[in-house]
C-alpha cells in the first residue's frame, strides 16, 4: 500500500454564509487576500516537504475559480515538490486532460518534472468535474471523449522517439509532434485517472495498465466500482489486476487520544461543510450521463454527492470510510476493513488537511499517520509488475 | 416528394421527424433550443399559418425522433441538415420562422443558399456576435440560476412552458434531457453564434422580418436591430411585454406582425 498526503490548498475565509452562493466560480476574489495567501501556500506546501521526511508520499491537484481550492494550475506545486521533496512520489490528479487546449505542452511539462525529480511522478488524469466547465469554457458533452483523446496523445508524444509524428484527430491537430525531454520513467511515468460511477471509464483505464481513483466515495459504492472492474476483466479474460491499480481518497486524521482525532477530523471536514456550490454548476447539459441529467432537470437528482452527504453527521462518513479517523490502531483496523470491504486497493490518499486547520495540527496528524499507521499497511495489497502502453499489454477490448 | 402528417424523412447524415399541417404555400418553422414551436405553447401561430400555408415543423436532430450524428457539431453544420431538408421534400419559395436558434439557423441557411426560399422571420434570433470581445452580447443560459434564467427570456415567468418540470414523466424528462445535450453540444462555443456569420450576412438578400419581445434579456433589443441593420433587406418589429419568446407570451401581436410582413412582401407565384 502507497500512502499520500492530499490538502486542496483552500481558501477558508469566506463570508457568512449568508452572503455567498457559491464558493465556486462567481465568488469574487476580492475575497482572497494577498498577503494571508501567500502564507498558505506556503504552509501547505511545507507539508508536503513534511510528509516526504517521514516516508510518505504527495498528491496535488487543481481547480479553478474557486475558494476551495488555491492551485489553479497542479503543475505549479507538482514543480516545487519535483525539487523540495527528495525521496517520496509526487502525484498530480490530475491534469485537467479533457480541459487542455494543448495536449502535448502537457505531455511536455510532466516529462520535464519527471526527470527533475528523478522519476518521481505519478501522473493523473481527470476529467474535471463539472464547475470547470464554466471556467474553461469547455463543451461539456464532449469531456469523455476529450479526456481520451488527450491520454493517448499524451502516451503516443511519450514513448515516440524516432522524430516528429503526425496526429490530426478529433479535437486536436498537431503536425510535428515531437516532445522534449523523454520521460525519466520507461516507457513513461504511472498513469492515473479518476472516476465516479462511470465503470466503462474505470475498466478502461485498468485495462490500459493505469490505476484508477476515487474520492470520498462511501465504501459500498467503492466496492461496486473496484468489484465491477475486476469483474469485466475476469470477463474479459484478463489478468485480475493488481491492488495498485485501485486508489482511495477518504478525509483522514490520526490523534492521540479519540478527542484529538475527532478534533482534527472536524477540521478537514471543512471541506465538504464548505463546498458550497449553484446546482446549475453541477449539471451542465451533456456533463452527466443522460439518464441523471433528466432525473436532475425533474428534481429527481441534485447533481453530485456533495449535498447529499453535507447532511449526514460525521458517524455516517466514519461508518461508510469517507472519513477515516480515531487513535493509530483504531484507523489501521478501520483501513484493513475498508481494504477487505473493497476486495482490495493499493493506493491511499489521505486528506489530513482541509480549511483553516493550523500548521501543527496539521503535522501532527501527518505524523502520527507517518509513524504509526503507515508501517503496519506498506506490506497490504498487491502490485502490478509494470505498466505501459496499449499493445505491450496486449489488450484489445479497452 | 409529399409528406404525411407526422413523418420521419431520411436524409443523408440524419433521420429527421417532422410534422406537417395545412395547404398552400410552404412555411418552415424551425424551433429553438427548448422546442417551444413544436406545440401547443405555438399552437395560436400553427393554426393560424395552416389556414392559408403548408406548415412544416421538422424536429432538429437530438430533439424528438430526430437523430444527431456524431459528426455533426455546430450549427454551420447543422444548417445543411436543413438545405438537405429542403431538397430532399423538394420545396421551392419558402418562408421561414425561425425561432432564437432556428433564427441562427434560417440565416446559415440562406447565407448559403436561398435558391429555395422566399422571406425569412427571426424571432430572438441568435447567430450573431456585434459586440467587442468583452461584451456579453447574448445572456448565459447556462451560468445562472433556473429562475435568473426565466427572468432572462420571459417579460412574465409564469408564462415559461418549462415552469414546472418536477411534474415530468421519466420518458419526457429524458426527452428533454437529450434536447438539451444537443443544444450545448452544437452551441456552447462559441457560444450561440458563428463567428464568419456575420461578413456573409450580405448575402442574406431576402425579405427579413427580424422579431423581438421588447423585455428580451437573453438578446436585447440593440442585438435584434444591430441584426436587422446588418441585413441588407431587413424590418425590424418589437413586441411590448413580451421576452426572448413572442409568440408565446403576445401570440396574437405575433400573427399581426408576421401578417404585416407576408402582406408587405406580397405572393410571386
Amino acid at each position: 500500500m502507497q500512502f499520500y498526503h492530499f490538502t486542496e490548498f483552500a481558501w477558508p475565509h469566506l463570508p457568512p454564509d449568508d452572503q455567498f452562493s457559491s464558493a465556486r466560480l462567481n465568488l469574487p476574489s476580492s475575497v482572497y487576500d494577498p498577503k494571508r495567501g501567500a502564507d498558505l501556500y506556503n504552509m501547505c506546501l511545507d507539508q508536503y516537504v513534511l510528509a516526504d521526511e517521514l516516508g510518505l508520499n504527495g498528491m496535488v491537484n487543481e481547480h479553478h475559480q474557486t475558494a476551495t481550492c488555491l492551485n489553479s494550475s497542479g503543475v505549479v506545486p507538482l514543480s516545487i515538490l519535483a525539487r523540495q521533496t527528495k525521496k517520496g512520489r509526487i502525484l498530480i490528479l490530475g491534469n485537467p486532460a479533457a480541459n487542455l487546449a494543448d495536449p502535448i505542452r502537457c505531455a511536455e511539462e510532466m516529462a520535464m518534472i519527471d526527470n527533475i525529480s528523478y522519476g518521481r511522478l505519478d501522473c493523473g488524469f481527470v476529467r474535471g468535474v463539472p464547475y470547470e466547465l464554466f471556467a474553461s469554457n469547455g463543451n461539456p458533452t464532449e469531456t469523455g471523449e476529450r479526456l481520451w483523446e488527450s491520454i493517448d496523445l499524451i502516451q503516443k508524444a511519450w514513448t515516440s522517439h524516432d522524430g516528429p509524428f503526425n496526429y490530426e484527430g478529433k479535437w486536436v491537430h498537431k503536425r510535428q509532434v515531437n516532445v522534449w525531454p523523454r520521460p525519466y520513467q520507461q516507457p513513461h511515468p504511472p498513469v492515473w485517472t479518476t472516476g465516479g460511477s462511470d465503470l466503462a471509464h474505470a475498466c478502461r483505464t485498468v485495462a490500459r495498465g493505469f490505476t484508477f481513483a476515487m474520492f470520498l466515495t462511501p465504501a459500498d459504492k467503492l466496492a461496486t466500482m473496484f468489484n465491477g472492474v475486476r469483474a469485466w476483466c475476469r470477463d474479459q479474460g484478463l489478468k485480475k489486476p493488481a491492488d495498485d491499480q485501485f486508489a482511495f481518497m477518504p478525509l483522514v486524521a490520526v490523534g492521540e487520544t479519540e478527542k484529538e482525532a475527532r478534533e482534527m477530523i472536524e477540521q478537514v471536514f471543512w471541506y465538504v461543510v464548505n463546498n458550497k456550490a449553484e446546482p446549475q454548476h453541477r449539471a451542465p447539459p451533456g456533463y452527466v450521463q443522460t439518464n441523471l441529467y433528466a432525473d436532475f432537470l425533474s428534481g429527481r437528482f441534485t447533481g453530485g454527492r456533495t449535498d447529499a452527504i453535507r447532511k449526514m453527521g460525521m458517524e455516517y462518513f466514519r461508518k461508510n470510510h469517507v472519513a477515516i479517523y480515531g487513535t493509530p490502531d483504531n484507523v489501521v483496523s478501520q483501513l484493513k476493513a475498508l481494504y477487505k470491504t473493497v476486495g482490495g486497493f493499493g493506493h491511499l490518499i489521505a486528506m489530513m488537511h482541509a480549511g483553516d486547520m493550523e500548521f501543527d495540527m496539521a503535522a501532527k496528524n501527518i505524523t502520527l499517520f507517518a509513524r504509526k499507521v503507515a508501517p503496519k499497511l506498506k506490506d497490504l495489497g498487491t502490485a502490478r509488475k509494470h505498466f505501459g502502453p496499449l499493445a505491450k499489454r496486449r489488450v484489445q477490448a479497452a | 416528394m409529399p409528406i404525411g402528417a407526422t413523418e420521419i424523412v431520411k436524409l443523408k447524415n440524419s433521420r429527421i421527424e417532422i410534422d406537417q399541417s395545412g395547404r398552400g404555400a410552404p412555411v418552415l418553422l424551425l424551433h429553438g433550443e427548448d422546442g417551444f414551436e413544436l406545440g401547443d405553447s405555438a399552437a395560436v401561430l400553427i393554426d393560424h399559418l395552416a389556414g392559408r400555408h403548408t406548415v412544416y415543423r421538422p424536429r432538429m436532430p437530438g430533439f424528438g425522433k430526430s437523430t444527431l450524428p456524431d459528426t455533426l457539431r455546430d450549427i454551420d453544420e447543422m444548417s445543411y441538415e436543413w438545405l438537405d431538408l429542403l431538397d430532399h421534400i423538394d420545396l421551392k419559395d419558402v418562408t421561414i420562422i425561425g425561432f432564437s436558434v432556428g433564427g441562427w439557423l434560417a440565416l446559415e441557411m440562406a447565407a448559403k443558399s436561398c435558391a429555395r426560399l422566399r422571406r425569412l422571420v427571426l424571432t430572438g434570433s441568435v447567430g450573431l456576435k456585434f459586440g467587442d470581445a468583452y461584451d456579453r452580447d447574448i445572456g448565459d443560459i447556462y451560468f445562472h440560476n433556473t429562475a435568473d434564467v426565466r427572468a432572462m427570456r420571459f417579460h412574465d415567468p409564469a408564462a415559461d412552458p418549462h415552469l414546472d418540470l418536477t411534474t415530468l414523466t421519466k420518458r419526457e424528462a429524458l426527452a428533454l434531457a437529450k434536447q438539451r445535450e444537443a443544444i450545448a453540444k452544437l452551441c456552447w462555443e462559441p457560444y450561440f453564434h458563428t463567428p464568419s456569420l456575420r461578413s456573409r450576412l450580405h448575402r442574406v438578400t431576402l425579405p427579413t422580418l427580424v422579431v423581438q419581445g421588447m423585455k428580451d434579456r437573453m438578446t436585447p433589443t440593440k442585438y435584434g436591430r444591430a441584426l436587422a441593420r446588418e441585413l441588407p433587406n431587413a424590418r425590424y418589429v418589437g413586441i411590448p411585454r413580451a421576452g426572448h419568446f413572442p409568440h408565446i407570451e403576445q401570440p396574437d401581436a405575433f400573427v399581426d406582425a408576421v401578417d404585416a410582413f407576408f402582406r408587405e412582401t406580397g405572393r410571386k407565384r
